[in-house]
């Protein structure tokens, strides 16, 4: 048929929309030429003088620290309010569901203009603490939408049939609903981690001076002007992205689809 | 199912589990936004700190707590945030009809083997860093960027032409950026489609546009509105695009309530800019609950 066929041209161009400029970065990361428009030859040069860049190294050290902290207390916090949500009738379920909601819908620069401004209020020094505070704000909400989409698509019976062969409910949650959740629970942090390390709008109104994260310290680089070093380090940045989506990628299939041959 | 099946009835246990994320969020983040919605009303001393009130009643009455809303209101901020308008409507009609068709192809033409690969190269992009995501356009458009020495090698202009710092690559930026949250709500809506009413269409004689603009359209609705949402919300709040595809002449309003805290220091003023701007959206999300409510089905978060 015609309309398939050009229907199907058609995706392949958006697809190449999408990719084009993500692969040329990647591409020119290995341009030995200087001014980076030209193509000169190939040379991981770059990626070496990475290595050395000192600013690079403290800021990537930064993000990581606050990627993990935030991450690990948003993942406790997101976990338990699924479960709360999904398997409890409480007092402020909705109101619980609408603040979940906020962090993920407020725009970003609001959000950072909020705690910029709470934080001089209570007279707190700008640090990698606040940048982890801030974090954890906007990573809770998607691990708790991630845990509780995994909540919902596996079946309460397994947990009643260990209630009913006499497990105490400890022991159902630890034996049964945990490791049926796990692949949610993981998910969810590595999207959270993955937000964490990328984030810029919010991060730059709450870091202090020696909290630089790496979005930050390549901002600054961008500012001044593009070097091969930006396109190293964004390759590297874009390789570990694309590594920790496919993991929560395949983690949140449902069980029986993750088996199928691809 | 019966209501509340499956379910403990009203539980101390949800309470609890829900808890530490009520004190987290109720601190650091409806508490921060309270103080910004008081500062917004509050005076600025001249150091960028705030000026201490003395007689509130007198301040109120004297209606100065609005001064800064009545600022907000001159013609050279209208202006920002027309553009601001303008260029997230842009961005979100062109985002929804370059998406259409690709996410159509993906849901409903594309061999359903290769349809988790497809779904997965458009998932990438849209946790990608949005920032990079940027910079690459900055790479391509610049003077000595990749598009001009292209068009310098096949003798097609004689000098690098200003691609950059103008509208045309804010809304490359925008529109690059926020595509990936247009097709996925989208393919959402499709593969729920129930392809035996397209064929019915046809069968009784419709057009292939009738039958796309009455049928396939109204029931992927929710789809288009969830995707609408998402790329308009996001691109009236743009800061990173506007600052390193714009430069200094095409500022939006989330460049100036980010100027207003970061150099002007003048945080009452960049607070009520927040507000306004919070104020807009929620009052979108309020329309978007509304819509799903009456449709009984949300594809958004």
């Amino acid at each position: 048929m015609r309309g398939r066929r050009a229907l199907s041209l058609y995706a392949a161009l958006v697809y190449l929309f999408l990719y084009a400029p993500i692969a040329i970065l990647v591409v020119f990361s290995f341009n030995r030429s200087r001014q980076t428009a030209v193509w000169e030859g190939w040379t991981t040069e770059w990626y070496r003088s990475l290595a050395q860049n000192d600013l690079l190294l403290a800021a990537l050290k930064n993000s990581l620290i606050v990627g993990g902290v935030a991450t690990l207390i948003a993942t406790v916090l997101g976990t338990l309010v699924a479960l709360a949500l999904g398997r409890h009738t409480f007092r402020g379920e909705g109101f619980t569901r609408q603040l979940l909601y906020l962090p993920v819908i407020i725009p970003e620069i609001v959000l950072g203009a909020a705690l910029v401004t709470f934080f001089g209020a209570l007279a707190f020094r700008l640090s990698l603490l606040t940048v982890v505070i801030a974090h954890v704000v906007f990573c809770v909400s998607y691990v708790a939408i991630v845990v509780r989409a995994r909540l919902a698509g596996f079946d309460r019976s397994l947990e009643e049939a260990a209630l009913d062969l006499g497990a105490r409910p400890v022991q159902t949650f630890v034996r049964v609903t945990l490791p049926l959740l796990a692949p949610g629970i993981v998910a969810g942090a590595l999207l959270s981690f993955t937000i964490s390390i990328d984030d810029y709008v919010i991060t730059s109104f709450v870091a202090g001076v020696g909290s630089t994260t790496l979005p930050l310290q390549i901002y600054s680089m961008l500012k001044v002007g593009v070097t091969p070093e930006v396109n190293a380090v964004s390759t590297l940045i874009l390789a570990v992205t694309v590594v920790l989506i496919a993991v929560a990628q395949r983690l949140q299939r449902p069980p029986a689809e993750r088996g199928e041959a691809p | 199912m019966t209501p509340g099946d499956g379910r403990e009835r009203r539980d101390r246990a949800g309470a609890l589990l829900a808890l530490p994320t009520w004190a987290t969020l109720g601190v650091f983040f409806l508490l921060p936004l309270a103080i910004l919605f008081v500062v917004s009303f509050a005076r600025r001393d001249t150091y960028g700190g705030l000026k201490p009130i003395g007689d509130l009643g007198a301040y109120l009455a004297s209606g100065k707590f609005l001064e800064h809303y009545a600022r907000s209101l001159h013609p050279i901020y209208l202006k920002i945030f027309w553009r601001s308008l303008w260029m997230a409507i842009v961005t979100t009609l062109v985002c929804l009809v370059v998406s259409f068709p690709a996410a159509y192809y993906i849901a409903v033409v594309a061999p359903a083997r290769r349809r988790s690969l497809l779904l997965g190269l458009v998932v990438v992009p849209f946790w990608t860093s949005f920032l990079i995501r940027t910079y690459a356009w900055m790479f391509i458009l610049r003077t000595e960027g990749l598009v001009n020495h292209a068009l310098i090698a096949a003798g097609l202009v004689h000098r690098p032409l200003e691609l950059l710092y103008n509208d045309f690559s804010v809304l490359i930026g925008l529109i690059y950026g926020e595509l990936p949250f247009m097709i996925l709500p989208l393919y959402a809506s499709l593969e729920k489609l129930d392809r035996s009413l397209l064929e019915a269409s046809a069968d009784l004689g419709a057009p292939r546009a009738a039958t796309f603009l009455r049928v396939t359209v109204p029931m992927t609705m929710p789809g288009i509105v969830a995707g609408v949402v998402l790329v308009f919300v996001p691109s009236l709040g743009q800061f990173i695009v506007s600052d390193l595809l714009g430069g200094a002449k095409s500022i939006l309003a989330g460049n100036l309530i980010q100027n207003q805290f970061a150099v002007a220091r003048n945080k009452p003023f960049g607070a009520a800019v927040a507000f306004e701007l919070t104020a807009a959206v929620l009052l979108l999300l309020w329309a978007y609950a509304r819509y799903t409510r009456r449709r009984g089905e949300d594809v958004l978060l």
